[in-house]
């Protein structure tokens, strides 16, 4: 069982909770995610560790609400409970002295870039950080970020905040005139793919946190395969971070929209519930 | 033993065998010759005194018959409904040399179904402590075992278990109609009476580490994480959708319940046609639970013959009535995918028998004829390895292989005070093997634990 302290709106369908884990806050690093089921019925869905605190033993998870688990996640409040949550799970990004370093955000993916820059500005690595939304208020933890790294740049796709385009176009940039020694990447699978195909040519090694369907989340199931490099690894186990460059982008992308149908289900059957037929679907 | 209607039980997940009644049980009981040196006393791996048992249900003690398999068995309603007795105990009796052996396994699963059935209140337990801590990892039948025997010599015991249920494999992988799962409820209660705790959602390695662990105090720790990755064969198409190992497809029904979905949030995709792959126990129940959520047909895909099998007899058995077609000799080799990403077809090399190879089974070869079987979702279930988690988290603890914890036959590890058995010292076996594992390994922890006080004083 595991409380809830905090909740926060951080933008329209993005909410951010504080929760009482002090064996996770522990021993989270940069990179390690938990897998949570907020009750008897509830599915296992994996959450990137956003930030946690060894004093207050307390770890921060960030989601947005797109279905019917995350939906009713949003739904808790400040004093309830959550039935399970494992971990921290995952492999440690891999810290060093790397010198500059890039990380590309896009909407939630902040949630996990966060620890690894707090991480990296540890290891006194240069850190420029590139945050991309549709618009300015899908910006997540702006401040957050400014607060730490040596640099912030700012992308929207309606030019409401920061450069009006994509992140690559300011990554590519960066890269061509500072010696960039690393690029991590989290967010859209078709941004993850889109930095890591920018990079190659470069040849600036670049990593990705995937984000593939999980059940049980310590090895045993299979759910989350990907192909990297032409073997098949385990992202919960083996990842979920991986080289941009070896990963079967498409793969993931096909094996994410294996249950949407159910997902769709999912969620219709609980907004139904949730408002005992009175309201319009949404 | 009586076993429910095929066409009936085939759509549902009711469990299938039902039991002895009061008169066969009796019957079958008065068969056994009480040996004065019992064999199928040596074929139980957690030593049963099987010829003590059985006379007290020809004297209508059920219960006491009961208590004498729970001195060594705490989990008599699982075994009796899972073990593979005939390569075991009923192996062993003496009547199946020129007749039919006692049916030990069934007299075993009568004695616990009465205690229930009879409603009878349980024995007040009373067992001197003596506070000292223990720790067990994984709450499967080796973890139990352990568990559940270190309490009765006194132990403080601590059973941490990763996921959100204890039962281990018998919780996620066995699935309901041959394990309902309030059984395992109701035997995991009973080992909590003696005193055992279990804590949930405790992934040791990541949670906390074992070094931890033994700072808090614990003398000893036992490892009983089993094997649980799946294998893979890498075949070209093993990632498209619609492939599952079996350890995700018997997960999501038997421990997420996704054969309630909607009503769980669970879901788990229905097929037409399902090609299982593989000739093991877990084969047979991802076969037998996808006829179960609604497949047309259903083929067990095997690259030996039905002899080499190693499932139980009675679960191929139970899939043949429910007809399940076995496809033997039938090695795949690519499993192949329409423009979507989706399973259409796996394509298999038929294969012929030769020589005994180092297991003893004849060794299957390419005949050179391929052939294509249309399905649309295949399942694979050729086996588990071990899981690294925990493992790569202890430094200098000695591996073998793909990662098993190396150990002698009473589960000491290369690090004093560790302990392992099961699946996870093994390599994928049975739960009465891991029951026994974590049997021996708490008579050991036991004499380590008295050694290091003597050496202290």
């Amino acid at each position: 069982m595991f409380t809830i302290l905090n909740k926060e709106s951080l933008a329209p369908q993005v909410d951010s909770i504080i929760i009482e884990a002090p064996y996770i806050a522990k021993h989270a690093k940069a990179g390690n995610f938990v897998v949570l089921r907020i009750n008897e019925k509830g599915e296992r869905i994996p959450l990137t560790i956003a930030d946690s605190s060894k004093t207050e033993g307390t770890i921060t998870l960030l989601f947005q609400k797109t279905g019917k688990t995350t939906e009713e996640l949003g739904m808790l409040k400040p004093g309830n409970i959550i039935r399970d949550i494992a971990g921290p799970l995952g492999h440690d990004t891999p810290m060093h002295d790397y010198g500059h370093c890039v990380l590309v955000g896009g909407g939630i993916g902040s949630a996990t870039l966060f620890p690894i820059l707090k991480a990296l500005k540890d290891r006194n690595n240069r850190v420029t950080t590139i945050l991309g939304a549709r618009t300015r208020e899908l910006i997540i933890w702006e401040n957050r970020f400014k607060e730490v790294t040596d640099e912030l740049l700012l992308t929207t796709d309606d030019g409401s905040s920061g450069r009006k385009g994509l992140v690559t176009e300011v990554l590519k940039e960066v890269i061509e005139t500072g010696d960039v020694k690393l690029v991590i990447a989290v967010g859209p699978v078709r941004m993850m793919q889109a930095v890591s195909e920018l990079t190659k040519p470069f040849g600036v090694k670049t990593l990705v946190s995937l984000n593939p369907v999980m059940v049980e989340g310590t090895g045993m199931c299979g759910a989350c395969r990907v192909n990297v490099g032409g073997k098949t690894r385990f992202a919960c186990v083996e990842g979920p971070e991986f080289d941009g460059h070896e990963v079967d982008f498409q793969g993931l992308i096909d094996r994410l929209g294996f249950y949407r149908e159910e997902e769709a289900r999912a969620l219709e059957a609980f907004r139904k519930k949730k408002c005992k037929g009175k309201c319009k679907s949404a | 033993m009586r076993t429910r209607d095929p066409e009936k039980r085939r759509r549902d997940f009711k469990e299938v065998a039902l039991g002895l009644t009061q008169a066969q049980a009796l019957k079958e009981a008065r068969r056994c010759l009480q040996c004065k040196k019992p064999k199928c006393v040596s074929g139980c791996p957690v030593e049963i005194d099987i010829p003590k048992f059985i006379a007290a249900i020809r004297e209508y003690d059920f219960k006491g018959g009961l208590e004498v398999i729970r001195k060594c068995n705490m989990l008599p309603a699982v075994c009796g409904r899972v073990c593979p007795q005939e390569n075991q105990c009923q192996g062993s009796c003496v009547l199946g040399r020129k007749s039919k052996p006692v049916a030990i396994g069934a007299l075993e699963r009568f004695a616990a179904d009465y205690e229930v059935k009879s409603k009878a209140p349980d024995a007040p337990v009373s067992i001197e402590q003596n506070s000292i801590k223990t720790a067990v990892i994984g709450a499967g039948p080796a973890g139990l075992t352990a568990a559940a025997d270190l309490a009765k010599l006194g132990y403080d015991v601590t059973i941490f278990e990763a996921l959100h249920e204890p039962g281990g494999v018998l919780t996620y992988g066995i699935p309901e109609f041959r394990l309902p799962k309030k059984i395992i409820h109701r035997e995991i209660e009973r080992i909590k009476k003696l005193g055992v705790k279990i804590l949930l959602n405790w992934v040791v390695g990541r949670t906390q580490t074992l070094d931890e662990l033994f700072e808090e105090g614990f003398r000893a720790v036992f490892i009983g994480v089993g094997a649980g990755s799946p294998k893979y064969m890498k075949i070209p198409g093993e990632n498209l959708n619609n492939v599952y190992f079996a350890s995700e497809f018997l997960t999501r029904v038997n421990l997420m319940k996704a054969d309630q979905f909607p009503v769980y949030d669970t879901p788990v995709k229905r097929a037409k046609k399902v090609a299982v792959v593989g000739g093991g126990n877990v084969a047979m129940d991802a076969a037998r639970t996808a006829m179960r959520l609604g497949a047309e047909k259903v083929y067990i895909v095997y690259r030996r013959s039905e002899e080499e099998m190693p499932c139980r007899l009675e679960e191929v058995e139970h899939a043949k009535e429910e007809v399940i077609e076995l496809m033997v000799l039938a090695a795949p080799k690519e499993i192949i995918g329409d423009e979507r990403g989706y399973v259409k077809a796996i394509k298999c090399d038929r294969m012929v028998l030769c020589e005994p190879d180092e297991s003893g089974r004849r060794k299957p070869e390419c005949s050179g004829e391929e052939f294509i079987l249309e399905v649309d979702q295949v399942i694979m279930a050729i086996g588990q390895t071990s899981n690294p988690i925990l493992v790569r988290s202890v430094n200098g603890l000695n591996t073998w292989g793909a990662g098993y914890i190396v150990t002698d036959n009473e589960g000491r590890t290369s690090i004093p005070g560790i302990f392992a058995g099961g699946d996870i010292s093994t390599g994928a076996a049975t739960v009465i093997s891991a029951m026994g594992a974590g049997k021996r390994a708490a008579r050991a922890i036991d004499s380590y634990v008295k050694e290091l006080s003597l050496a202290k004083k």
